[in-house]
């Protein structure tokens, strides 16, 4: 494995592994709640932030995550108001994050879109020093969280005025949950790039549920969908020269279609199955 | 005001006097009194837009009231925190969750009122598992909540409910759209815990098997208590106290009552 020797070759491997363990784990809450498409909402806000780091000569990693949380804030903020009109404020937030994050870019000196394109679709060459950095301690937090107070969220996710009648702080929760999701998407935007960050989120917390029938399973297997995906991707690019991000998706996708087709059989045995039990029952039921 | 935390035996479970409660411009509780004391069960029973769920929900603070006063427990409820003691059944809605979880993580979400950090001790998985006993689904505690018939969800959320090993159980249409054999468990799991001393409260759209559990019905209509004593006999529609024998040449705004006891 010659690619060892590499030392960026090394922060991109280990940058893979915790994209591919943060990313579903995150995933899976925000699938719960049908939240799916927040991680491409932050994704296009963090554009912002990116390109301030840019405008600011800072690092990007940082002011990306500073303006993912806000906006990922301002996300739970007008979910949790539950407007109607809350479609349209999300629709702003997405688009202005990403037009501001061009706009800035193309003020900052010697700055242009094309420095964007790496951020946009990850890059495993770019993966520096220091943002290895930044991502092993977001990552450990985005864990912390998201493994740790698992059960908490989990009742949130699954029944939020239940949760709240626990006693739950169930806005700290969300807040928190938010705050997460923004940090998720800054963790993986190096490897796997903002606009596909989602996929890595959504993607193998689908796959999982083809083989699982609980949470906790749910959240493990989706882990392991993604790191295997996001290593192996990570690899694959080294050798085609291809957007990690990309490879790194289709391969998820890959890994869905194939726990798709493989519970299919499975699935229709145990159709059928609950069918005979139903027609054994209405059976006794006449009876009775 | 009194700020003892010390209860007295008379003090109610749940005081909620002179609720007013809005959803969006529509006033849906107008000046609604209710008293459950401890060991009573008490049906909330009324047409549907009645307001009987508005006031379960006002009830563990999920309805902000505009005007009025709540007390859990003898306590304020802005100064309520002993939610363990209450055990919250919401109305089942069918809309799934998105990622599958098993009856036994559900079932355990209601435990968390009682742990700390969220972590689940021996103890507390013993809960889990007399709660599952007691709406018997022990056996499916590996199975998928997607999986069950609407019955059997209802049974879980009772069980969710019951983990904490509440006081207090409040029920906002435990029965509907469970067929008759599931009420009959779950009324033997409401019966159970009447035994060992619980206070119930509880919205019904009829009576079923739980009528003879009940000691006291309160009949909503139009936000209004217009009835509050002893359960209605389910004979019809005129024998429902509360039922002001409107006719049809009377106001057309005075909607006959409808609690679904004939339905």
């Amino acid at each position: 494995m010659d690619l060892l020797n590499y030392a960026f070759m090394q922060r991109a491997l280990l940058a893979a592994v915790l994209v591919g363990l943060t990313a579903p784990a995150i995933g899976t809450y925000l699938v719960q709640r049908r939240q799916a498409v927040m991680g491409d909402g932050i994704g296009h806000v963090a554009l912002t932030g990116v390109a301030l780091g840019f405008l600011l000569n800072a690092s990007p990693v940082w002011l990306a995550t500073l303006v993912a949380v806000l906006g990922a804030v301002g996300m739970e903020l007008i979910r949790s108001r539950g407007r109607t009109s809350g479609d349209i404020a999300l629709a702003m937030l997405f688009y202005g994050g990403l037009a501001g994050g061009v706009m800035i870019i193309n003020l900052a000196p010697g700055g242009s879109t094309s420095n964007l394109t790496s951020y946009l679709f990850g890059s495993i060459t770019t993966v520096s020093a220091e943002d290895i950095t930044a991502v092993v301690v977001l990552a450990a937090f985005v864990l912390a969280v998201t493994l740790g107070l698992r059960r908490q969220l989990f009742a949130v996710c699954q029944d939020e005025e239940f949760a709240r009648v626990t006693g739950l702080p169930v806005r700290l929760l969300n807040l928190l949950l938010a705050v997460t999701a923004a940090v998720t998407v800054t963790v993986a935007m190096r490897i796997v790039g903002l606009l596909l960050v989602s996929a890595m989120m959504v993607i193998p917390v689908a796959a999982a549920q083809r083989v699982t029938r609980g949470f906790a399973a749910t959240l493990a297997v989706a882990m392991g969908i993604g790191v295997l995906v996001s290593l192996s991707g990570t690899v694959a690019t080294y050798y085609i020269d291809a957007p990690s991000g990309a490879t790194i998706v289709l391969l998820a996708i890959a890994v869905f279609t194939v726990l798709t087709a493989l519970s299919a059989p499975l699935a229709r045995r145990r159709a059928e199955a609950a069918r005979a039990a139903e027609e054994v029952c209405t059976r006794d039921d006449v009876k009775v | 005001m009194e700020s003892k935390p010390a209860e007295p035996a008379e003090q109610p479970v749940i005081s909620l006097r002179g609720a007013v409660a809005s959803l969006g411009s529509r006033p849906v509780l107008r000046g609604v009194d209710l008293a459950v004391r401890r060991g009573e069960v008490v049906a909330l029973l009324g047409a549907n837009g009645s307001g009987k769920s508005t006031a379960v929900r006002a009830v563990v603070g999920q309805v902000p009231l505009s005007g009025g006063e709540l007390s859990l427990f003898g306590t304020p409820f802005r100064r309520f925190r002993d939610w363990s003691r209450i055990g919250y059944v919401p109305q089942r809605t069918t809309a799934a969750s998105g990622v599958p979880a098993t009856v036994r993580e559900v079932v355990s979400a209601g435990r968390l009122a009682r742990t700390r950090f969220g972590v689940l001790r021996k103890a507390d998985k013993a809960a889990v598992g007399r709660a599952l006993a007691l709406v018997d689904m022990e056996g499916y505690a590996d199975a998928s909540v997607g999986a069950l018939s609407g019955g059997q969800h209802q049974r879980v959320l009772i069980a969710r409910a019951l983990a904490a090993e509440p006081e207090l159980l409040i029920m906002d249409e435990p029965m509907a759209g469970v067929d008759l054999a599931n009420q009959e468990v779950l009324a033997n799991a409401v019966r159970e815990q009447v035994a060992a001393g619980a206070t119930v409260l509880l919205v019904l759209h009829e009576l079923g098997p739980l009528e003879p559990l009940i000691d006291r019905a309160v009949v909503l209509r139009d936000g209004c208590v217009v009835h509050d004593g002893a359960p209605p006999e389910a004979v019809g529609q005129h024998a429902l106290p509360g039922h002001d024998h409107v006719h049809p040449h009377a106001a057309h705004d005075a909607e006959p009552l409808r609690t679904g006891l004939l339905s």
